[in-house]
């Protein structure tokens, strides 16, 4: 038990009073004054902390404790209240989920990979792996900490995985299982063969560097004929495996884009390594003249870095993204004898009978059996007005259900369900689409060829004037103009905006993108979620106050939105509500407090009341739509005597952002599902041009104006969630998904914000900026040195020794440039986990 | 200086080993995840008896 003195004086006497001088021995937090127990030597603020701590104790790992690096207590792992702690986790041994989760090794063990919320130091790290002594039955527990996740490998017949996953839920970490997924795979698959390729390059540089450095001694001292001729081969040898081994990644790629007539980024690289070895061969073979195959085994190997470097920040956003999805297990509520019962949606076949709950996802495409509901279909359409559905129709996997439950026939599971064949599509139109040769790399390859041509020129210039001379300025011009700054440039200063870009929650998949941000075109924006906070408000109320009550107190009984909206008017404690009606068609009724209240829109009441509406209300009513509004009419007693006005009100901090965007470059404009007075409205309110927002937009329409304004900008920029938007964000040049969105949306666009608003999309052209401007400063030093260097090395004024001091300034002047935008440390993208303790 | 025809080729015939030992690692995958073990090594692992450390350490813990 630690003693503390702590001064706080409690003056809220709701808040129990909390012992000032008592703290848990497991969490540090104060202990509540009536959990304290005077007999016992400590003391625990709660349930969960004394489970913790005896399992932490009872197995001998109590140096845990000491582990906690300074500042961090237990408390930051995991908040335990008594619901959380009885969690059976019994899921986890269905059938089904082995099927879906989990694999079995050869030798017979399970193997699994879960999500841990809840890494946040070394000290967990060690603590999770330390299982097996906890728990017989568990006989491997790997973390990795970057992706917060573990690879556990159990005895399936001493130990269930949900004895497992209740451990490590006591112990404060909460697991939760994440699918195999094969793009991971491929991307650990690709990981190792950069590396391969990197080893070998890496090995065949040195070698081949210190060959070059005894060649270069020799001719300032003696060296046998014999000798320099072994050290011609071996550099030959050494450079030929690295161009057909790891350099063969080039070869290809530029073949590639010759019989595919596409520009590529290889051509030019394999074009400079092609040209420098034919002639360094041809030389060998001559027995005089230049070989290159050190330069040329170092500009491969740089080459290598820089994509892999790239790669591993972009893989890093990729997965993180995918990990949001692969770790949502989804459930459903499957009829067995006319009960229902939790099973994972994998478990669901075609013809099951489902009940599906109010304010659950539709698991699988299905048709009403019985009920009628609402349902908020926005993710396939975009509309984000709710639909009715009833007994006989169909509803899609993947909407919402926000009214009444309902039960259903699975009709298509799985990859057979509509929004899964949208994502098929989306994603290969992803693949499909042409890379965009970057600039930099184009200008690296004919740097390699002029530098090629420039030291010929220079040889055949020196060997007619000075022919003592000629050999050692071609050997200077060549060694200071080693491309390596170029090389490492671009790939650095983008991995530099990506990790920045990933500690703001905003992923990028592809580096590409961010040099199509860095100029400037149109933004078409996704009105809901963007510019709008996405649910629905009273903004107006025309007509008695005393009748809110009545309203609210009705409303409160539904979970539309509508409803929800007018429910937040008043305080309805001691209203009386009963026999209430929700009808599908738009509208609710019933009797509060004694009086026959109607809410509901136009049609609801015509049918309702059956007497006309006065003219009074009908133009109030106009009024309000003609505003951008949603009018909804209450009736009490039958008679109309009240209008209110429910609208998405717009972000506070959207004027300010899009202003901001606008003196960067960037017009903006609007393609929503919505209804276009709707959408005007929003546009007035943030001075969008008229003329560019546009409402009741259908998929296709967004696809033809998003690939319409491809022809008048440089860069079109769509921002989107619905699955209904990814066929544009696809088509756009960078298509952004937001937070929330569909599983499509982020397949198809290369970039994913993890906050919704516009402030997201603001710090991404930042970065973007950014990026572009640390990529051209790069090349403009490494270009301007390598103008300066091969000027003095052609006209005599330095010798190769001087050249091979000065040539690495150059590459560590783009290093640290690149990496001056933000801390060395930024480089590294951050885990997951909430909170580094490190 | 002769020694070179057989320093050269042994130097080299060591890289090539090197190499090897370096793709059989990266295919293995013990470059997979380069960022766990470099925390893991920060603790020593004393194989004591469940209980036994516990003790210890629980009675250094008492102490005000």
């Amino acid at each position: 038990m630690s003693i503390v003195s702590d001064t706080d004086v409690n003056l809220n006497p709701a808040v129990p009073q909390v012992s000032a001088t008592v703290r848990c021995v497991h969490c540090s937090l104060p202990v509540p004054a009536g959990l304290v127990d005077e007999s016992s030597d400590e003391q625990f603020c709660c349930q969960g902390c004394r489970t913790a701590w005896t399992l932490i104790h009872s197995n001998g790992l109590a140096q845990w404790y000491q582990m906690l690096p300074g500042g961090v207590t237990a408390d930051a792992i995991g908040r335990r209240d008594s619901e959380q702690q009885s969690r059976t986790f019994q899921e986890f041994d269905d059938p089904a989920f082995e099927e879906t989760y989990c694999r079995i090794d050869p030798s017979g063990t399970s193997r699994v990979t879960l999500a841990i919320d809840g890494i946040h130091c070394a000290a967990c790290v060690w603590l999770i792996e330390k299982l097996p002594q906890m728990l017989p039955g568990v006989v491997r527990i790997t973390v990795n900490w970057a992706r917060a996740n573990a690879v556990v490998v159990w005895d399936r017949d001493k130990v269930a995985l949900s004895q497992i996953a209740r451990l490590l839920h006591q112990l404060g970490y909460t697991p939760c299982p994440v699918r195999e997924s094969d793009r991971e795979l491929r991307r650990q698959a690709e990981n190792r063969k950069h590396l391969v390729r990197i080893g070998i390059a890496a090995a065949a540089a040195g070698n081949n560097m210190l060959i070059a450095a005894a060649l270069y001694l020799g001719m300032f001292s003696y060296m046998s004929a014999g000798m320099e001729w072994l050290l011609r081969i071996a550099s030959c040898v050494v450079g030929m495996v690295s161009l057909l081994g790891p350099g063969r990644v080039f070869l290809r790629g530029a073949w590639n884009a010759v019989v595919t007539r596409t520009p590529h980024m290889d051509l030019p690289v394999a074009l400079g390594l092609t040209v420098g070895s034919v002639a360094g061969l041809v030389n060998t073979v001559r027995g005089s003249g230049e070989i290159w195959f050190d330069s040329l085994s170092v500009l491969v190997f740089l080459l290598l870095t820089g994509r892999w470097i790239q790669f591993r920040q972009q893989s890093r956003a990729a997965d993180s993204v995918e990990l949001l999805f692969r770790m949502t297990p989804r459930y459903a509520w499957k009829l067995i004898e006319g009960q229902p019962q939790k099973v994972l949606v994998e478990s669901v076949r075609p013809g099951d009978e489902l009940e599906i709950r109010v304010g659950e996802l539709i698991p699988v495409d299905a048709t009403v059996t019985d009920g009628a509901t609402l349902v908020n279909e926005s993710v396939l359409s975009g509309e984000s007005v709710p639909v009715a559905r009833q007994q006989g129709q169909a509803v899609a996997a993947g909407t919402l259900n926000i009214q009444s439950p309902i039960r259903v026939r699975a009709d298509a599971v799985g990859d057979d369900t509509r929004i899964s064949q949208i994502i098929g599509l989306v994603e290969q139109a992803a693949l499909e689409k042409p890379a965009v040769v970057q600039w930099a790399n184009r200008v690296g390859g004919y740097f390699v060829v002029i530098v090629i041509a420039l030291a010929a020129l220079t040889l055949a210039w020196w060997l007619r004037f000075d022919p003592s001379a000629a050999v050692d300025r071609t050997i200077a011009l060549l060694i200071v103009a080693c491309p390596c700054a170029l090389a490492l440039a671009t790939p650095l200063a983008i991995s530099v905006a990506i990790g920045r870009a990933a500690r703001q929650q905003i992923m990028i998949k592809g580096g590409d993108v961010l040099q199509r941000l860095t100029g400037s075109g149109l933004i078409w924006l996704d009105k809901t979620g963007t510019l709008t906070r996405g649910d629905m408000q009273v903004v107006q109320w025309h007509g008695a106050e005393d009748l809110k009550p009545l309203a609210a107190a009705l409303e409160a009984t539904s979970t539309h939105p509508v409803a929800r909206a007018l429910a937040s008017l008043a305080d309805t404690g001691h209203c009386r509500v009963e026999s209430v009606v929700h009808d599908p068609a738009g509208g609710i009724s019933g009797v509060v407090d004694g009086r026959t209240v109607h809410i509901g829109n136009e049609a609801f009441m015509r049918a309702q009341l059956n007497v006309s509406e006065q003219a009074r209300w009908q133009r109030m009513a106009e009024n309000i739509l003609e505003q951008g509004y949603t009018p909804i009419r209450v009736a009490v007693d039958n008679k109309i005597c009240a209008v209110a006005a429910l609208g998405d009100q717009v972000r506070p901090d959207a004027p300010q952002a899009i202003r901001e965007l606008r003196r960067r470059g960037w017009q903006i404009g609007i393609l929503s599902g919505d209804h276009q007075h709707i959408v005007t409205r929003v546009a007035n309110q943030l001075g969008i041009d008229p003329a560019r927002a546009r409402g009741g937009v259908t998929p296709e329409d967004k696809i033809s104006a998003v690939k319409q304004s491809l022809t008048g900008h440089d860069t079109v920029v769509m921002v989107g969630d619905g699955v209904n938007d990814s066929a544009a964000l696809a088509a756009a040049s960078a298509g952004i998904a937001v937070s929330n969105g569909a599983e499509a949306s982020l397949a198809a666009a290369p970039v994913y914000l993890g906050r919704a608003g516009l402030q997201p999309i603001l710090e991404l052209m930042k970065v973007s900026q950014s990026a572009g401007r640390n990529i051209r400063l790069g090349l403009g030093i490494s270009l301007a040195y390598n103008v300066i260097g091969v000027t003095l090395a052609m006209s005599g004024l330095i010798n190769p020794l001087m050249a091979a001091v000065l040539m690495p300034i150059s590459s560590l002047t783009v290093v640290a440039v690149s990496l001056g935008s933000g801390k060395i440390g930024e480089v590294e993208g951050e885990p997951s986990g909430p909170g580094d303790g490190q | 200086m002769s020694v070179l025809y057989v320093a050269l080729p042994v130097a080299l015939l060591l890289a090539v080993a090197a190499v090897v030992a370096f793709v059989y690692q990266a295919r293995s995958g013990q470059f997979d995840d380069l960022e766990t073990p470099p925390r893991r090594i920060l603790f020593d692992d004393c194989e004591g008896l469940p209980g036994q450390s516990s003790a210890a350490d629980m009675a250094e813990r008492k102490e005000p």
